[in-house]
């Protein structure tokens, strides 16, 4: 964590991590704790991404397979794996998640200056969910809009998800 | 420091007097009508002052003040009537029944700690 | 000193909304014309002690509005004014002000004063209606020019002979004119005798004091002069007059109420929309307060008590274990089972309110209801002392209302059409609550027209509910009212009819695990049902698994479980199963097929599917697959909701003794999923 060199009060803080070598970040102040790949509770009849809940000290709480939301290969889930648990917020109303991601990666510094408009991206991730790309040694990293990504891009998105009992299948 | 008698059926008042008093040092004892006030007048002794809502079921302050005064020990402890600016009648009406003087709401602590300062001389 | 009273505010609303209540239920109780003294006691007591509150802690908004209402109640406490319909209604509306203006101030909101400006001068026109002294209230002055600031107070203060008897000080009282501002003070002797004269126990002086307003402190009231000689107003000749520039004094004691706005009166039209009782805002808005006997707390405290004592027992016996103790270490965790059992029960019990919390509302809403709707309706309300889940109540507050308007609005008639038909031109509307065995039982029934079922039929043909071929029986031609999409007011009226079905009501009990039901005689009436669970926290449950999986089925649902024997299965039109028992045939559906989870490789085939659950629910049943039952526990229930979301067949989770979450089956989804897979392969 050697990252945390320098402090700006004016820069956002972003944990990021690391989905098919590509490096994503999100606000660390939505992060509440990283955890390692325990084996889930499947929810029938729910999106293949979602993977099923946990018990989070007593909180049953939903996983989320990133790398499937975006439709990249799926990976073997091995001791690298890591389960970033996410606050999000609607409306006042506060939800805890966990987002399966390849490894995590730095905590940075990224000022709003550092930072540009999301381009038009095909295919793995709707530019909805992305805030901004900053460049950090020479990488790319795409910042995540989390609050948005659960909500519009999770949550109802499961809703939407019927009980087609052949997609249903897939995930389990 | 004195031992106070407290009888109001608002529980905010009656709460925020004795935490008042008992801010700066007083024994408060609380009751939450004039019954129960009465109760504890008969039961236990030693009471420097007594402070009485008006309104109150059961039994009103008026009445709980003339029932205190036909307790021995009570005949010549300060009795405070606390209330809303009721009309002059109701302020007689306690006068006669034997209250010592008129508390009147709203309810402000430094005005609350002078006028027992007062009493208690 | 200062001290910080808003630690008593939260004491203060809960007090007044407390008194607002009394305030409501004694006026509706009044609303035949009689007054009742003692409640129209209790009502100005309720209204005293929040006037009092509210102008301690600054809501002054409350205050003054409380003022004038509580001349209005004087009156009828004197007997001067009668309890009549106008009254009562305008007393309601205050109580209703009331209420807005003090969640304005516990939401920390600008309250709304025009509103409450408006209501003041209807009250105060009702008071000069009946009281000729009340009618100058209204004068207002203008002008508050500068020659007309008032700069201080002058004094005149002469004791009676007798007041230092009455054991008052008049060097106090000078005294406290002193804290007012600047004091100057001259003293009269004329009447002191000569010395050997004197009686020391009366009092000769008198003083003159001008008390000018000090240039940093807020300027002198009159009543702040007055207040320090109220005690002895009768002992004494007062006289205060006011000190202007160039003394230009006149009476300026009107003048404190301001024009009311020529503002429309939009507040009725808002105001009888109902839903909006700023009560039920607060409730969300603020850390939710709950009121517990303490017999309660001090039964939950001994078996604390009790635990501990295991505890310590549990602890030394580990200290120093041998074999030889077992019996006494089995005796301790069956103790501490006990312990914990009867601590659970007891928490759970601290929960328990009456539902007259939930009832409480009705009279007000009955009221107004009626009179908007010109219908004669009489409220019953029966086993308001019945217990449930204080998170039970809040979420059947609005189905109770929805079934409630419901009834005056369509069940019940008009007069005419009532005193036609043979019956009292008074209809009856009935809250009844009630335990029934794990659930409590509320039923809202109405002596109106009951349910059309022909009509209702029609409606469902019409709507595409139901074909006109199909042949249902009442009940089921009368749970088409809970179909979604199906609307049997003629015409939408804004009362029961605003867009929201009783589809809501019935998809709101069941996410509670509970159902509704509805039975009904042609023009005699209609009885809606709600069936809960007693809480929502915990839950006796049959651990079962299906497709690899570790799922908890609500006990009370199962009516018994047993081995799948293949000869009774039959299989009709397309690929539906049905089981044959005891001369029934019931429709069986495998819970992973439901699911879609498929077999882990790891699970004995041999397993699969082999054991039929028969559960039931609102009169229907279904035959469950499973593969295996295990052992039965109680579960506490938590909510997918709050991090994900409601899933169809799922009424929650739950945490296993290992640390594992398993799924709680919703038997009313199950059989609805189990319908529309029925139904899809009938279809192919």
């Amino acid at each position: 964590m050697e990252a945390i060199a320098s402090i700006d009060s004016s820069d956002n803080q972003y944990l990021t991590f690391m989905l098919a070598d590509e490096e994503y970040g999100v606000d660390i102040l939505t992060v509440q704790e990283l955890r390692g790949w325990e084996p889930t509770t499947p929810i029938p009849n729910t999106p293949s991404y979602v993977l099923g809940v946990i018990n989070l000290r007593g909180v049953v709480i939903p996983i989320v397979d990133l790398r499937n939301r975006f439709g990249l290969e799926h990976m073997e889930y091995g001791p690298t794996t890591v389960v970033v648990i996410v606050k999000v917020q609607e409306k006042g109303k506060e939800r805890i998640l966990g987002i399966v991601v390849d490894a995590v990666s730095e905590v940075y510094d990224i000022g709003k200056a550092d930072m540009q408009p999301p381009p038009e991206m095909d295919g793995a991730i709707s530019i909805d969910f992305v805030t901004g790309l900053a460049t950090m040694n020479e990488k790319m990293v795409i910042l995540l809009d989390i609050n948005r990504l659960v909500h519009e891009g999770i949550l109802s998105k499961a809703k939407e998800v019927p009980t087609e009992a052949e997609e249903a299948k897939e995930h389990v | 420091m004195a031992k106070v008698l407290i009888a109001d059926d608002m529980a905010s008042m009656r709460k925020m007097v004795a935490f008042t008093l008992e801010s700066s040092g007083h024994e408060v004892v609380q009751a939450d009508d004039g019954d129960v006030a009465l109760k504890i007048a008969q039961q236990q002794s030693g009471f420097d002052l007594v402070i009485t809502d008006v309104n109150m079921p059961n039994m009103d302050g008026i009445t709980l003040t003339q029932e205190l005064r036909a307790i021995p020990a009570l005949k010549f402890t300060p009795i405070l009537l606390l209330t809303t600016e009721a009309g002059k009648e109701k302020k007689m009406e306690g006068k006669a029944a034997g209250a010592t003087g008129w508390l009147v709401k709203p309810f402000d602590p430094d005005k609350l700690l002078m006028t027992i300062k007062k009493v208690l001389r | 000193m200062s001290i910080d009273l808003e630690q008593f505010k939260q004491i203060f609303f809960e007090e007044s909304f407390e008194g607002l209540e009394t305030m409501e239920t004694g006026l509706l109780s009044m609303k035949d014309g009689e007054t009742d003294l003692d409640i129209v006691n209790d009502i100005f007591r309720a209204a005293h002690s929040i006037k009092g509150g509210s102008a301690t802690f600054g809501f002054n908004a409350v205050a003054s509005f409380t003022h004038v209402m509580e001349g209005l109640l004087d009156e009828m406490r004197e007997g001067k004014r009668q309890a009549d319909p106008d009254v009562i209604n305008i007393l309601l509306e205050s109580v209703d002000e009331i209420s807005s203006l003090m969640t304005a101030y516990q939401n920390q909101e600008e309250p709304n004063v025009e509103q409450a400006q408006l209501l003041q001068k209807k009250l105060e026109n009702i008071f000069s209606a009946g009281d000729d002294e009340a009618g100058g209230v209204n004068t207002s002055t203008a002008d508050q020019g500068e020659e007309n600031r008032c700069l201080g107070w002058h004094v005149e203060f002469a004791p009676h002979d007798n007041l230092l008897l009455t054991g008052n000080d008049p060097l106090l009282m000078l005294a406290e004119l002193g804290y007012l501002g600047e004091m100057s003070m001259q003293m009269h002797d004329e009447k002191l005798p000569a010395f050997a004269d004197m009686d020391p126990e009366v009092c000769y002086l008198k003083w003159i004091v001008d008390v000018l307003n000090a240039t940093d402190h807020d300027p002198i009231e009159e009543e702040q002069i007055t207040e320090i000689f109220e005690w002895v107003e009768d002992e004494c000749d007062l006289n205060i007059t006011g000190i202007y520039p160039e003394r230009k004094s006149e009476d300026r004691r009107l003048g404190d109420r301001r024009i009311e706005s020529e503002q429309t009166d939009r507040r009725q039209a808002d105001r009888r929309e109902g839903a909006r009782r700023p009560t039920d805002k607060a409730a969300t808005a603020q850390p939710t307060n709950i009121r517990v006997d303490t017999n309660r707390i001090d039964a939950l405290i001994d078996m604390v008590g009790e635990l501990v004592i295991t505890q310590s027992m549990l602890g030394q016996l580990g200290e120093d274990f041998e074999i030889s103790k077992l019996g006494r270490l089995r005796e301790g965790l069956e103790e501490l089972q006990r312990n914990s059992r009867e601590i659970q029960e007891a928490v759970m019990k601290v929960r328990m309110q009456p539902i007259s919390f939930a009832f409480n509302r009705f009279p007000r809403m009955v009221h107004d209801l009626s009179q908007k709707l010109d219908k004669k309706i009489r409220l019953e309300l029966v086993g308001e002392d019945t217990e449930m889940d204080k998170t039970v109540m809040e979420k059947i507050n609005d189905p109770l209302v929805h079934l409630v308007r419901n009834s005056l609005d369509h069940g019940l008639e008009g007069p005419e059409e009532r005193l036609a038909a043979g019956k009292d031109e008074e209809g009856t509307v009935c809250l009844k609550a009630f335990h029934q065995g794990g659930s409590i039982v509320v039923e809202v029934s109405d002596d109106g027209r009951g349910l059309d079922r022909d009509r209702l039929f029609a409606k469902g043909v019409e709507r595409g509910l139901i074909k006109e071929t199909d042949v249902l029986s009442d009940e089921q031609v009368y749970m088409l009212l809970f179909a979604a999409g199906f609307s049997t007011a003629e015409q939408l009226s804004d009362i029961s009819g605003r867009g929201v079905g009783l589809d809501v009501v019935r998809r709101n009990i069941e996410s509670l695990g509970g159902n509704t039901d509805v039975r009904s005689t042609l023009g005699e009436g209609t009885v809606f049902t709600i069936r809960l669970p007693l809480t929502l926290a915990v839950l006796d449950g049959q651990l079962l698994k299906a497709g690899g999986q570790t799922y908890v089925l609500p006990l009370n649902a199962i009516i018994e479980s047993l081995q799948v024997d293949a000869a009774s299965v039959s299989t009709l039109a397309g690929d539906t199963k049905m089981y044959l028992l005891r001369d029934a045939y019931i429709p069986m559906i495998s819970l992973s097929m439901l699911f879609g989870t498929t077999l882990s490789p790891s699970s004995d085939s041999n397993k699969t599917d082999t054991l039929l659950i028969i559960v039931e629910w609102a009169d229907k049943c279904i035959g469950l697959l499973v593969d295996e039952l295990l052992g039965q526990q109680q579960v506490v229930i938590k909510s997918l909701e709050t991090n994900y979301q409601r899933v169809a067949g799922l009424s929650g989770a739950t945490i296993l003794g290992d640390g594992t979450v398993s799924l709680i089956l919703d038997i009313s989804g199950l059989i609805e999923m189990s319908a529309k897979v029925h139904e899809g392969i009938a279809q192919q």
